[in-house]
C-alpha cells in the first residue's frame, strides 16, 4: 500500500481527528460569517424586487439553500453511517450521528421557511403535496435516526443498526428532488437547473449560492465541534484522552 | 429606501422576518448548545482524569 494509503488512515482514529478537528473549526466559522454577511447583504439590498411575488420571494434565500442542505446532509450521513458498519470504524459512526441534528434543523428550516412563503403566495401554510411531505418525511428519517442510536445502548450495535436505517432512508432524497416532476405538485420546479439557461435575475442566483456556501460552512463547524464532543463522551476513558487533558493545562 | 420601508418588506413583514428571525435563532440555539455540550464534556473528562490520578497516587503511598 502507498504511504498516502497510511496517511489517510491515520485520521480516521478518533485520537488524530480530535486535534485536527479543532484546529478547522474557526476557518470555516470565519468562512460561515463570512459568507452569512454577504450572503445577506445580496439578498437584500443587491437582488432586485420580484416583479410577481414582491418582496415576500426573498425568503428563497433562505429557503432554498436549507432545503439543498437538508438532502446533502442526509447523503452524507448515510455515507459515512454506511462506512461505520462496513468497515466497522467508529469515526465514520461518530460523524454520521454528529450530522443528524443539524441535517434534521436544516429540514426544520426549509419546512418552516416554505410555510412563511405559502401563507402569503399560496393562501396556506401547509398541503399535502408531494414535495412538502416527502420533505417532512426526511424530517422523520432525521428523527428516526437519532432516536434509534439513541435507544441502543452499546455504541457498536446503535451504530449498525441506525446506520441500516440511515442507508434505507435514502430512498427518500431522490423522491423530495424529483417529486415535483413526477407528480403534480403546487410546488414550484427546481430554482437552478444545470441545463436550462437561468430563470432568474444573477443577483438571486448569486444570493441562493452564497447563502448555500454560508450554510455549508455552519453546518461544517458545528458537526466538528459536535463530533469533538461525541469523541470524548466515547473515548473519556483512553489514555490518549487523559494525556490530552494532561497537556492543556 | 427608507429604514422603515426596509422593514416593512412590502407589506410581508411578518412573513419574510418570520422565517428569517426564527432560521437565525435556531441556527444560535444549536451553536449555544453544540458548544456547552462540548465544554461539559471536556470539564468531565477532566474530572475523571485527576480522580484516576489521585488513585494512582495513593496507591503508591
Amino acid at each position: 500500500m502507498s504511504s498516502s494509503g497510511i496517511h489517510w488512515f491515520k485520521y480516521s482514529s478518533p485520537a488524530s481527528f480530535y486535534p485536527v478537528a479543532g484546529r478547522l473549526i474557526p476557518w470555516f466559522t470565519a468562512l460561515a460569517v463570512v459568507f452569512g454577511v454577504a450572503g445577506l447583504y445580496v439578498s437584500f439590498f443587491v437582488a432586485p424586487t420580484d416583479f410577481r411575488q414582491g418582496e415576500a420571494y426573498r425568503i428563497m434565500f433562505i429557503h432554498v439553500p436549507a432545503a439543498w442542505m437538508s438532502m446533502f446532509i442526509y447523503v452524507v450521513m448515510a455515507v459515512y453511517a454506511t462506512a461505520g458498519f462496513v468497515w466497522n470504524t467508529r469515526l465514520s459512526s461518530m460523524m454520521a450521528r454528529s450530522l443528524a441534528p443539524t441535517g434534521a434543523l436544516f429540514t426544520f428550516i426549509a419546512l418552516w421557511t416554505g410555510s412563511f412563503w405559502g401563507k402569503p403566495m399560496w393562501g396556506t401554510w401547509w398541503v399535502w403535496d408531494a414535495r412538502l411531505t416527502s420533505e417532512l418525511i426526511l424530517l422523520f428519517l432525521y428523527i428516526g435516526y437519532m432516536s434509534l442510536y439513541a435507544a441502543i445502548e452499546e455504541p457498536r450495535r446503535a451504530a449498525r443498526a441506525s446506520g441500516l436505517f440511515a442507508l434505507v432512508g435514502v430512498i427518500n432524497v431522490p423522491i423530495i428532488y424529483f417529486s415535483v416532476q413526477w407528480w403534480n405538485t403546487l410546488h414550484q420546479g427546481a430554482s437552478i437547473s444545470f441545463k436550462n439557461a437561468p430563470t432568474m435575475a444573477a443577483s438571486m442566483l448569486t444570493a441562493i449560492v452564497v447563502m448555500t456556501l454560508c450554510f455549508w460552512m455552519y453546518s461544517i463547524a458545528v458537526v466538528l465541534t459536535r463530533v469533538r464532543a461525541e469523541i470524548l463522551e466515547q473515548e473519556r476513558h483512553t489514555t490518549w484522552v487523559e494525556a490530552l487533558v494532561r497537556e492543556q493545562r | 429606501m427608507s429604514v422603515g420601508e426596509f422593514f416593512a418588506m412590502g407589506g410581508y413583514a411578518l412573513y419574510v422576518w418570520g422565517a428569517y428571525g426564527v432560521t437565525a435563532l435556531l441556527l444560535a440555539i444549536e451553536v449555544i448548545l453544540v458548544i456547552r455540550r462540548k465544554r461539559t464534556l471536556w470539564r468531565r473528562v477532566g474530572r475523571i482524569t485527576r480522580m484516576a490520578v489521585k488513585v494512582k497516587n495513593e496507591a503508591q503511598t
